[in-house]
C-alpha cells in the first residue's frame, strides 16, 4: 500500500477556508499534509483524525514559527505568503484565531499582500502596454483577478465586522 | 487612562493570566483553567495580542540569558491600573444586570 501521495489542486485565495477543510477532510480519512508546493500538497499516511490542518498568511516570522511550536503545533511548510500548520488532535483543540478581531487582522494581511502584488502588476501592465511586444495584457489579466480577490477578501471582513457590532 | 473602552475577553484573560510571569502556551492553560474551558486563546490571536499589549506597555517580556528560551511576560504597573479599572467596571455591568433581572 502506497504510503505518500500527491494531489494537485487549485484554490483561489479567498478559499483558504475550503482549502482548509479540505485538507482537515484529507487528515480524517488518514492522509495528513507533509509538506506543499505550488499548488501541490504532498500528504503522508496516518491514523485517521490524528491531526488537524490550520493555514494562514503570515509574513516570515521565525520568533512565531517557535511561538507556535511551543503551543504544540508543528510547522509544516510554506508556499507564498501561506504558513501550514498541523497538530495532533490528541493534544487538544487547535485553532489559529479565537476572536472576531485577530480574524479581521488576518483578513486585512491577506488584504495587504493582494493590494500590493495586484498593484504591481497593475503597473506593469500598464508599462508594458506602449511596449512592442504587447505582453502586458498578461499583467492586466492578473491585476484584475487579485482586484477580484480583494474584493472576496473585503466582503468576509465585512461580514465579520457586521458580526463583531453585537459581539467579540 | 484607566477610563478607556472595554477590553476584548481574550485581552482581559491575558491580563489576568500575567499576574504572574507566564510564557505563551502558560497564559493559554490558564486562560482555559480560569474559564474551565470556555475561553479558548487560539496561537495565532495570542501572539498578535502579546505584541500589541506590549506596544502599549500593559505587559513586558522579561529578560532570559537564553534567547532559545521560551519567553515569559509580566504585567507592568500601567496594566495592572487597566486590569483594575477593568475588574471594576465588570462588576457594575454584573451587579446592574442582576439588578435589573430582579426587577424584570
Amino acid at each position: 500500500m502506497e504510503d505518500r501521495k500527491t494531489i494537485r489542486k487549485w484554490f483561489w485565495v479567498w478559499e483558504f477556508e475550503k482549502e482548509e477543510d479540505w485538507l482537515n477532510e484529507m487528515a480524517l480519512n488518514g492522509w495528513v499534509l507533509e509538506s506543499v508546493g505550488m499548488c501541490s500538497y504532498n500528504f503522508v499516511r496516518s491514523a485517521p483524525g490524528e491531526y488537524s490542518v490550520r493555514l494562514e498568511m503570515h509574513p516570515y516570522d521565525e520568533a512565531y514559527l517557535s511561538f507556535m511550536q511551543e503551543t504544540g503545533a508543528e510547522y509544516i511548510g510554506r508556499m507564498m505568503a501561506w504558513i501550514y500548520f498541523r497538530k495532533k488532535t490528541a493534544d487538544g483543540p487547535f485553532d489559529l484565531f479565537s476572536d472576531i478581531d485577530s480574524k479581521i487582522d488576518h483578513l486585512d494581511r491577506i488584504g495587504k499582500f493582494l493590494s500590493i502584488i495586484g498593484g504591481a502588476n497593475l503597473l506593469i501592465g500598464l508599462v508594458n502596454s506602449w511596449n512592442p511586444t504587447r505582453l502586458g495584457w498578461i499583467n492586466l489579466v492578473c491585476a484584475t483577478l487579485l482586484m477580484y480577490s480583494l474584493g472576496r477578501i473585503h466582503g468576509k471582513k465585512e461580514a465579520l465586522k457586521r458580526e463583531r457590532m453585537l459581539h467579540e | 487612562m484607566a477610563e478607556g473602552p472595554a477590553l476584548t475577553e481574550s485581552t482581559y484573560y491575558i491580563l489576568l493570566s500575567l499576574v504572574k510571569p507566564r510564557h505563551g502556551y502558560g497564559i493559554m492553560q490558564r486562560t482555559d483553567e480560569m474559564s474551565c474551558g470556555r475561553v479558548r486563546l487560539a496561537a495565532g490571536t495570542l501572539y498578535g495580542a502579546l505584541s500589541a499589549l506590549c506596544a502599549k506597555g500593559w505587559i513586558i517580556p522579561l529578560p532570559t540569558e537564553d534567547e532559545s528560551r521560551r519567553k515569559e511576560y509580566r504585567l507592568t504597573e500601567k496594566g495592572m491600573i487597566v486590569l483594575r479599572a477593568e475588574v471594576k467596571r465588570l462588576r457594575e455591568l454584573a451587579d446592574n444586570g442582576e439588578r435589573a433581572l430582579k426587577e424584570g
